[in-house]
C-alpha cells in the first residue's frame, strides 16, 4: 500500500509518507525519503492489538499495539486498503498453528552442528550439579520419565532422597495438575533448599499421607534445620476461596514441623490488567505529572512489582540467614511460583547475575518447569484470558534490583529488553508451547534456533561495564531494601516506553564506558607489544616496521575515537533534515535481525561481526556506535525539540 | 554575647548515637559555640560527627526514664538521634542546641569565626566578578556596556554595583525605568547567545497599576535588545490572571499597545511559599517507613514536587528555544524577579551555553544569577524541611533550580564536568555553611556585613584542586552544543541524591562510582603510557637511521 503515513505520538507535526508491506512475516514500512529509505518492521507475533480508528478526511487511521510495547499508528489514504490490511493483519498476527511461527522459517545461516551446540549451551544437567546435586540428600528422579506423572513437568526432577516414587506419585495425585513438591534451589553453604509445587487439593479437610511424608522428607533433607517454610505466594483470600473447589492451602495441623505464610501476590488477571491501565498512562499525549502519577499508582504496577520482590527477598533471608527449606507454590505453581522462585535465587546465588547464569536460570525456573509460554504471551491465537505478563515482572524485578546494585550484575539493562522481546518475538524456538512435552513433540530443537546462543555470541552487547566478578557487591546474597522509601521503585522507561527515544537520557553511561572499556583492551593489546618492541630494539637497537605500522593504524583509532565523541553530538543541532528524525524503529540490517525492531545503535551493536576491527574502517564503525551517545541521539535532539515544542503550544 | 553562656553542659559521656544504615555508637558529645562533636572512643573505628548547630533545622526531645533522646533533624535533611544519660543533661543540651542553632544576628554565624586550614590559592570573592564577564562580552559585540549607576546601591537594594545595560540606555533613563519596575530592578543583560547574538534579560514586573501607566524608557530599554523588524518574547512566570490580579496592588505586565514588538508568555511557575510546602510533604514522604507502596506513591504525587520540576523546566525549555530556535530576544520576569525568575534564566543557561556545564562556569552562573541578582538566599534558607516554626520567608528555591540541573545532568551524564557531589554540596552550603558566600540576601548586605574582608568565600575552598577531584565528572567530554532536556513525566526522577540520601544504602551506589572512575582512570593511564612508549621507541627508531 502506497502513500501511508506513519505518524509520530509525541509530535503530529512529524508525519512520515511511505510505503507499507505486508510480507508473510512481518509488517514493512518504507519511508519516502530520498535519501535515507528508512525502514520499520515489525513482526507478526509482536503485535498485540490492531484497531481500526474513525475515517477522516487524510484517510483511515491504524493503530497497532505490539507486545514488545512499541506503538504504531498509521493512516491509510483509502478505507477499502485499510480495511484489506487490517483483515490480513488480524489473521496474521494470529496463527494457530505452531508451524505458521517465524522460528520455523527464520533461518540464521548456521549449519546443523552449530544449531545442536546452540541448544546445548544451557545445560540444566550441568547446572543442578553446579548446584551440588545429587548428593546425599537430593536425587534425580525418573518417576515422570514419560510424563507419566505430571505431563508439565521436566522428565528430569530432583527430590529428596528419602522421597521413594510412591510418596511422588501419592503427592502428586495430591497437587493441582500433579505438579508435586521439586527441587528448584539448593544452596551447598547450608542445605537449604528452594522446592516448588503447586496448591494441594484439600478443600476443607482432605489430607494425604504421602503428601505430607513428601513435605517431612524435604525437611529431612536439611538436618540442620527443624522445620520448612510453605509460602504460599497468593493473597489469602484467594486460596481461602480455592477450598471450595476442593484445592486450598497447607493445614499446619497436618503437616509437621512447617510454618505457613501468605504473600499476597495477585493472580494473572489482576496483572494483565495492572499491566494495561500503566500502558495506557504511558500512552497518555503530554500527561502531567499528577496524571501520571496518579496513573502509575492507581495501575498497581509497582505495587505488583515490589509483592513479587518481597516474596523474593523473604525466601531467600529464610535460606540464607535462617538456613531453612522453603515450598513455595501458587494455584498451579507456574506463574507466580515462578516469578518468586527466580528472584529468590537470583538474590542468593551471584552465577545467575551473571549472563549465562541468567539463560541457565530462565531455563530452569520457567521453561524446563512448564511455564505456559504459549498461553501467557498469546504465541498462537487463543484465549486472552490467558495472557499476562508474569515473565515480564520478573524481568523488571532484575531491572529493578539493577538499579539499586549497579555492580551486581555482570549484563546490561539491554540484555533484559532483549530477552523481553524474544519471548514475544518466536523468531527463536526457546519459548514456544507451554510445556517441555510439547516441545520435544514439535521436535524445537531440531527444527529452530535457541535465542541462548545468539544472545552469548553477541554478549559483548550485553554487559555491564560496572561488573567486576571480585567486587563485594557480586559476591553472596542480595540484601535490598523492603520499604519503599528505601527501594525506589522506578518506572521502567526503558522498557515501557522503549520506542519513545526521546523520553530517554540522551547520553548512555553504559554504551560509553563500554567504548572506554574497549579501547582499554586495545590499548593493553598494544602496550604489550609496544614493550616488547621497546625491549627488542634495546637489545638489538634494529628496527622493525611491521610494528610501526600496526602503531599507525592504532592512533588513527585514537583520534577517531574522540572525534566520534563530538560527532555523536551534532545531531543535536536543529536540522529538518529527515535523517535526524525520531526512529519510532530504524531500518532493519540483514536477516538475522530483521526481526529485532530495536533503535538504531542497538541494532548496530548486535551485529556479530563489529567486534572485530583490525583495520582503522571497521573501527571508526565500531566506536561510533558503542560512543556514548551513538545512534541514540539522533533521535533524541528531535523529541528534544519536540517536547518544547509542546511547551511553546502550550505557552 | 557569649556562647558559653548557652551552653549549661558542655559535655556528656557514654551517648549514643542512631543514624539510619549505621550500627548505634557510643561516644561523648561536646557542644562548642558552633558544633555539636559527638566521638566515639572505640579503638577499632575512632569516628567523629562534626554539626553545625546552623545545619540543625529542629529538635525533639523524649524521655524513657532517666534516659533523653534527642532526635536532630537537620536542613541536609538527614535525621539522627542521640540517647544521652540524665535528665538534666539531656535538657541542658537540648536548649543549648536550640539556641545555638537559631541566633538571629548574621554576625554571630560560623563563618564569621572559621578561620581556614588551608591555603588559599585564590580568593573566592574576586574569582568572578561581572568586569571579567563584560569583557569576554565586548569581545563578540559592542552594544552593550557597563553601568555604575547602582554604585551605591540606591536605584535598586537588590542589585549589584554595576550591571550591564544597552549601550543606547544611559544611566539618567535607568534610573527612570528603576522606578517603573518593582524593587527598582529594571531589564538587564542575564545571557548573550553567541551563536545568533540573541540575549536573554532579567527583571522584576513594571508598575504599571490599573491605569495602564508607561514608561516610555523601559521601552526604549527592551526595544534596545530587539533587532530591527525582529519581535521578542517576554516570558511572565505568573499565569495571566495573577498578572492581572497585580495591577491592582501597582504591579502589572508589559502591554501589547505599548510594547508592540514584544509577544508575552505567561509560563506559571509556583511562588515560593507554595514551594515550601510541596518541599516540606516530600520530605515527609520520603522519611516514612511504611511498606506500602500505594501510600508512597500517592504521597509522592500529593508533595507536587516533581510538577514544579517539569513547570520549572518547561519554562526553561521555552526560554531557551525562543533564544535559539525562533531567533528572538527574550526578557523573563514575574513578580519581584528574585525567585522564578533567576530559576528560569539559569536553567535556560545551562541548556544553551556550554560554559555553564562547566564547573567554573557553573560556579559563575551561581554567583551571577543568584547571589549578583539577588536572591534572597538568608531568608529562603533560614530553615528547611523540619522546621516547626511558622514559616515566613523560607522556600527551596535554590534547591528546586539544583534539582533541574540534575535532572538534566540526568539526561545528559556525560556533558557536565561537575558531578551530583557538587550539586548536593551547593545545596548543603546554602543552608548551612563555614563560608560566608551564602550569607546576607543580597551584594548590598553583603557590602554591609564586610563579608569578603571578615569571612572566606566557597569558591576559595571549591576551587582547591584536592577539593576539585570529588566534584568532578569522570564521563565529562565537553558538547559544544545546546541540550534539549525531555520534561516529559517519564523522564523526571525524584533526586535520591537529596531526598533519599539519609534513607538508602549508599555503599553499592559509591562502589559504582567509584568502578566508573577506575575504568576512566585506567584508560587515561595506559593512553598516557602508550604515548610514551610510541614516543620513545620513535626517538629510538630515528636515532637508529
Amino acid at each position: 500500500v502506497e502513500n501511508v503515513k506513519l505518524l509520530d505520538r509525541l509530535s503530529s507535526r512529524r508525519a512520515v509518507v511511505g510505503t507499507l508491506y505486508l510480507t508473510a512475516t512481518h509488517v514493512i514500512f518504507v519511508e519516502n525519503g530520498a535519501e535515507t529509505r528508512k525502514e520499520t518492521w515489525v513482526l507478526h507475533s509482536q503485535i498485540s492489538s490492531i484497531e481500526k480508528q474513525a475515517t477522516t478526511a487524510t484517510g483511515c487511521p491504524l493503530l497497532i499495539r505490539c507486545k514488545n510495547f512499541q506503538v504504531i499508528q498509521l493512516v491509510i489514504p483509502q478505507e477499502r486498503d485499510c480495511h484489506d490490511v487490517y483483515i490480513s493483519l488480524i489473521r496474521l498476527a494470529r496463527p494457530v498453528k505452531y508451524e505458521e511461527l517465524y522460528c520455523f522459517s527464520f533461518n540464521p545461516k548456521l549449519d546443523k552442528e552449530e544449531r545442536e551446540q546452540g541448544w546445548k549451551l544451557v545445560d540444566l544437567n550441568e547446572e543442578y550439579n553446579r548446584m551440588g546435586v545429587p548428593n546425599n540428600y537430593w536425587q534425580i528422579s525418573d518417576v515422570n520419565r514419560d510424563y507419566g506423572v505430571c505431563d508439565s513437568y521436566p522428565t528430569e526432577v530432583y527430590v529428596p532422597k528419602s522421597a521413594t516414587a510412591h510418596i511422588i506419585v501419592g503427592s502428586s495425585k495430591f497437587r493441582s495438575r500433579r505438579r508435586f513438591p521439586a527441587l528448584s534451589y539448593y544452596c551447598k553453604g547450608n542445605n537449604a533448599s528452594i522446592c516448588r509445587s503447586s496448591q494441594p487439593l484439600s478443600g476443607f479437610s482432605a489430607r494425604c499421607l504421602e503428601d505430607e511424608q513428601m513435605l517431612q522428607a524435604i525437611r529431612k533433607a536439611n538436618p540442620g534445620s527443624d522445620f520448612i517454610y510453605v509460602v504460599d505466594t497468593r493473597p489469602k483470600l484467594n486460596a481461602m476461596a480455592n477450598r471450595a473447589a476442593g484445592k486450598g492451602y497447607e493445614n499446619e495441623d497436618n503437616y509437621s514441623n512447617i510454618k505457613f505464610q501468605f504473600i499476597g501476590i495477585e493472580n494473572i488477571h489482576v496483572m494483565r490488567n495492572s499491566l494495561q491501565k500503566m500502558l495506557e498512562v504511558c500512552e497518555l499525549k503530554s500527561p502531567s505529572m499528577s496524571d501520571f502519577l496518579w496513573g502509575l499508582e492507581n495501575s498497581g504496577w509497582l505495587k505488583h512489582i515490589k509483592a513479587i520482590m518481597d516474596a523474593g527477598i523473604f525466601i531467600a533471608k529464610a535460606v540464607a540467614e535462617e538456613g531453612v527449606s522453603v515450598l513455595v507454590h501458587c494455584s498451579d505453581g507456574w506463574d507466580r511460583t515462578a516469578q518468586v522462585c527466580s528472584v529468590a535465587s537470583l538474590l542468593l546465588d551471584p552465577y545467575y547475575r551473571t549472563v549465562k547464569g541468567f539463560m541457565v536460570l530462565i531455563e530452569k525456573d520457567w521453561v524446563s518447569f512448564g511455564h505456559k509460554f504459549n498461553h501467557r504471551y498469546g504465541n498462537l491465537d487463543g484465549d486472552p484470558k490467558e495472557i499476562s505478563p508474569v515473565i515480564d515482572q520478573f524481568i523488571e524485578c532484575i531491572w529493578q534490583l539493577m538499579e539499586q546494585f549497579p555492580c551486581a550484575f555482570e549484563f546490561n539493562e539491554r540484555f533484559l529488553i532483549h530477552i523481553q522481546h524474544h519471548i514475544y518475538s518466536c523468531q527463536f524456538g526457546n519459548f514456544l508451547c507451554n510445556s517441555q512435552k510439547e516441545r520435544r513433540e514439535l521436535k524445537i530443537k531440531e527444527r529452530t534456533y535457541s535465542l541462548w546462543a545468539h544472545l552469548w555470541k553477541n554478549r559483548a552487547d550485553y554487559l555491564n561495564p560496572l561488573y567486576r566478578s571480585d567486587h563485594s557487591q557480586t559476591q553472596g546474597t542480595l540484601h535490598p531494601q523492603i520499604a519503599p522509601c528505601n527501594f525506589l521503585y522506578k518506572f521502567w522507561s526503558g522498557m515501557y516506553n522503549r520506542f519513545e527515544k526521546g523520553l530517554h537520557p540522551r547520553q548512555s553511561v553504559t554504551d560509553y564506558l563500554m567504548a572506554v572499556k574497549e579501547e582499554t583492551q586495545q590499548l593493553e593489546e598494544e602496550l604489550e607489544v609496544l614493550q616488547e618492541r621497546l625491549a627488542n630494539l634495546q637489545k638489538s637497537q634494529s628496527g622493525d616496521n611491521k610494528v610501526k605500522s600496526k602503531q599507525q593504524d592504532r592512533s588513527k583509532q585514537t583520534g577517531l575515537y574522540t572525534s566520534n565523541n563530538s560527532l555523536a553530538n551534532t545531531p543535536q543541532e536543529y536540522s529538518n533534515d529527515l535523517k535526524s528524525f525520531p526512529s519510532r524503529s530504524p531500518s532493519q540490517g540483514d536477516e538475522e535481525d530483521s526481526a529485532l525492531i530495536l533503535t538504531q545503535d542497538n541494532l548496530k551493536s548486535s551485529d556479530p561481526d563489529l567486534s572485530a576491527n583490525s583495520d582503522p574502517e571497521s573501527g571508526v564503525e565500531d566506536l561510533s556506535c558503542r560512543s556514548p551517545s551513538g545512534g541514540g541521539c539522533l533521535p533524541s535532539e528531535d523529541s528534544g525539540k519536540d517536547s518544547d515544542e509542546a511547551v511553546f503550544l502550550a505557552g | 554575647m557569649e556562647f558559653a553562656e548557652l551552653i549549661k553542659t558542655p559535655r556528656a559521656d557514654n551517648v549514643v548515637l542512631h543514624r539510619p544504615f549505621h550500627p548505634a555508637v557510643e561516644g561523648t558529645l561536646c557542644l562548642t559555640g558552633h558544633h555539636l562533636i559527638f566521638s566515639s572512643r572505640r579503638q577499632d573505628n575512632a569516628e567523629e560527627l562534626w554539626l553545625l548547630h546552623s545545619n540543625i533545622d529542629s529538635i525533639e526531645k523524649r524521655f524513657v526514664g532517666s534516659l533523653g533522646t534527642i532526635i536532630i533533624k537537620c536542613k541536609d535533611l538527614r535525621i539522627i538521634q542521640l540517647d544521652i544519660p540524665g535528665m538534666e543533661e539531656c535538657l541542658n543540651i537540648a536548649s543549648s542546641i536550640e539556641a545555638l542553632s537559631t541566633l538571629d544576628s548574621v554576625t554571630l554565624m560560623y563563618p564569621f569565626f572559621y578561620r581556614p586550614m588551608f591555603e588559599v590559592l585564590e580568593d573566592g570573592w574576586s574569582s568572578f566578578l561581572l568586569e571579567q564577564e563584560f569583557e569576554l562580552l565586548s569581545s563578540v559585540t559592542n552594544e552593550w556596556r557597563l553601568s555604575c549607576v547602582n554604585k551605591e546601591f540606591s536605584v535598586c537594594p537588590s542589585y549589584p554595583p554595576v550591571v550591564i545595560v544597552p549601550k543606547c540606555v544611559d544611566d539618567e533613563a535607568l534610573r527612570k525605568v528603576a522606578l517603573f519596575r518593582h524593587g527598582g530592578r529594571f531589564p538587564v543583560l542575564s545571557y548573550y547567545h553567541k551563536k545568533n547574538g540573541m540575549v536573554m534579560m532579567r527583571s522584576s514586573q513594571p508598575l504599571t497599576g490599573t491605569n495602564g501607566r508607561r514608561c516610555k524608557e523601559d521601552e526604549k530599554l527592551i526595544n534596545a535588545t530587539l533587532r530591527s523588524g525582529r519581535r521578542g518574547f517576554v516570558i511572565d512566570t505568573r499565569p495571566l490572571n495573577v498578572a492581572q490580579q497585580a495591577r491592582a496592588k501597582g504591579g502589572g505586565f508589559e502591554q501589547e499597545v505599548h510594547y508592540p514588538q514584544w509577544r508575552r508568555i505567561h509560563k506559571y511557575i509556583e511562588r515560593f511559599n507554595i514551594l515550601q510546602e510541596s518541599f516540606i510533604k516530600l520530605v515527609e514522604a520520603c522519611n516514612d517507613q511504611s511498606h506500602n507502596m500505594d501510600r508512597w506513591l500517592s504521597k509522592l504525587e500529593a508533595s507536587n514536587w516533581l510538577t514544579h520540576i517539569k513547570e520549572l523546566l518547561t519554562a526553561a525549555c521555552l526560554a531557551a528555544q525562543c533564544i535559539d530556535r525562533e531567533g528572538a530576544s527574550v526578557l523573563v520576569h514575574g513578580s519581584e524577579g528574585t525567585d522564578s525568575t533567576l530559576q528560569v534564566t539559569s536553567l535556560a543557561q545551562i541548556i544553551l551555553d556550554p560554559r555553564c556545564r562547566t564547573i567554573r562556569g557553573f560556579e559563575a552562573l551561581v554567583v551571577r544569577e543568584w547571589l549578583q541578582a539577588g536572591h534572597p538566599f538568608q531568608q529562603r534558607c533560614a530553615q528547611s524541611a523540619y522546621s516547626n516554626s511558622k514559616q515566613k520567608w523560607e522556600a527551596p528555591v535554590f534547591l528546586l533550580f539544583l534539582e533541574c540541573v540534575w535532572q538534566i545532568h540526568r539526561q545528559f551524564p556525560c556533558s557536565f564536568e561537575f558531578n551530583e557531589q557538587f550539586l548536593i554540596m551547593l545545596f548543603e552550603h546554602a543552608y548551612a555553611s563555614q563560608f560566608g558566600t551564602f550569607l546576607g540576601n543580597n551584594e548590598n548586605e553583603r557590602a554591609k556585613l564586610k563579608l569578603p574582608q571578615k569571612t572566606m568565600s566557597l569558591w576559595s575552598w571549591v576551587n582547591r584542586p584536592e577539593e576539585l577531584s570529588r566534584f568532578q565528572n569522570p564521563l565529562y567530554e565537553a558538547n559544544s552544543l545546546v541540550i534539549w532536556p525531555s520534561v516529559a513525566p517519564q523522564s523526571l526522577q525524584l533526586w535520591e541524591g537529596v531526598f533519599l540520601r539519609w534513607n538508602r544504602p549508599s555503599k553499592f551506589l559509591e562502589e559504582a562510582e567509584e568502578e566508573r572512575i577506575n575504568i576512566i582512570k585506567y584508560n587515561k593511564e595506559l593512553q598516557a603510557k602508550v604515548n610514551a612508549l610510541r614516543r620513545q621507541l620513535a626517538e629510538l627508531e630515528t636515532d637508529e637511521q
